[in-house]
């Protein structure tokens, strides 16, 4: 149950940026979340409403934009995309494969007022 | 409220660092936005022209109304844990400390395994140890036994250690430059993965009674530790545990990963587990 401090990490980035910027209301966000994030989607939603309860982000709207595992094939010299951490490379069935992305979390952007 | 960065912890508790505010409070922070409409409005004239053309995303017109707008953000969740963990790491870097941050689930034999270690070490190696758990100080307990330094962290409903604590748990250890500094985590094969405490290696522990399959289960704890010990190796000869086929799963999700065949018990295989804390020591002595 991470998720729970992430969503306070999110919220405090939120609460940052109002100060800086003046807005106090967050109508929306967006976050970033790979696939090998370890997030489990449900749990971040349950708690960023538990999290966000009287705060400017009460109202807000979550959107995730789901950020593909790839991986970078020593064999084939290329990217690849993959679903897991130990899958093989879907062209030469290898393991030979450094993940190159899919470890993202990140706040992306707000719809304020 | 903390004196040393102004936290509010929850229900965390180190020891010998304590918290004298209610937390409850903290939260008040939330509420209490005229902190943030108290700055200076003066540049508003500037831009007082542009309300009215709707430049938000849904292209409101209607003076007086507030206008939603699009804030560009681009930041990491973990962003604040990842500036603590820098400032530990650069802190242990500077008294050439070496910290290992080892991981496990509950039961694998972790704190057996530590106490192990430090009586086999302690004549020759400065060590401490920082304790993680939900609830009770049995652990730090166990480690004092031994006669070195330990601090308990209870995490309450937490379930990982984060930088944050670390950084209050140097604080309170009063650590001896060149030592070893070992973070037992909670006991938790998900959520520590994670989050970095600044230390200079993740160190899985997996118990032959455990299932052979652990590191594709929990991909990215593997992925994340340098070194894997398989402990309770003493226990194989009665338990279905296909070590082959454990360590080809954890090279899957890890390529670089070490695997070290452990007993805390008989004390077979420890001897390579110290001759790589030794290495590694020495690697960060420099």
């Amino acid at each position: 149950m991470h998720e729970m401090s992430l969503c306070e990490g999110i919220l405090g980035i939120i609460e940052e940026h109002a100060q800086n910027q003046g807005f106090k209301k967050v109508n929306a966000l967006w976050l970033e979340i790979g696939a090998f994030a370890s997030v489990e989607i449900e749990a971040l939603r349950f708690s960023f409403e538990v999290i966000s309860k009287n705060t400017i982000a009460e109202q807000a709207r979550l959107h995730i934009i789901d950020i593909p595992g790839t991986a970078w094939c020593m064999q084939c010299s290329k990217t690849v995309v993959i679903q897991r951490r130990f899958d093989a490379c879907p062209h030469c069935a290898g393991y030979q494969l450094q993940i190159t992305g899919g470890e993202e979390m990140r706040v992306k952007e707000l719809e304020v007022e | 409220m903390c004196t040393v960065c102004g936290c509010g912890e929850g229900e965390t508790r180190i020891e010998g660092h304590t918290h004298s505010h209610e937390h409850e409070y903290s939260h008040e922070h939330g509420k209490n936005h005229e902190h943030g409409s108290s700055h200076p409005h003066n540049h508003d004239h500037q831009h007082s022209h542009n309300h009215d053309y709707g430049q938000g995303p849904a292209h409101a017109h209607a003076p007086g109304l507030s206008q939603s707008r699009m804030v560009q953000i681009e930041t990491d969740i973990l962003s604040k844990n990842n500036e603590y963990a820098a400032h530990n790491r650069r802190w242990f870097s500077e008294h050439k400390i070496l910290t290992l941050n080892l991981v496990s689930s509950p039961g694998s034999g972790k704190t057996s395994l530590l106490t192990r270690t430090i009586d086999d070490l302690k004549k020759e190696l400065t060590l401490a140890v920082v304790e993680g758990d939900q609830q009770t100080d049995n652990d730090a307990q166990r480690i004092r036994e031994t006669g070195v330094k330990a601090l308990q962290i209870n995490t309450g409903k937490g379930c990982h250690l984060d930088a944050h604590m670390i950084g209050h748990a140097i604080d309170s250890l009063e650590l001896e430059d060149k030592g070893i500094l070992f973070i037992e985590n909670v006991g938790n094969l998900v959520c520590p993965a994670a989050f970095d405490l600044g230390e200079a290696h993740k160190v899985a522990i997996l118990s032959v009674t455990e299932g052979d399959d652990k590191p594709l289960k929990y991909p990215d704890m593997f992925h994340a530790a340098d070194v894997l010990l398989l402990n309770k190796t003493d226990l194989l000869p009665y338990v279905d545990f296909d070590v082959e086929k454990c360590s080809d799963y954890a090279r899957r999700v890890n390529p670089g990963i070490k695997i070290i065949q452990v007993s805390a018990t008989t004390g077979k295989g420890m001897d390579i587990w110290y001759q790589w804390i030794k290495a590694t020591q020495n690697l960060a002595l420099i």
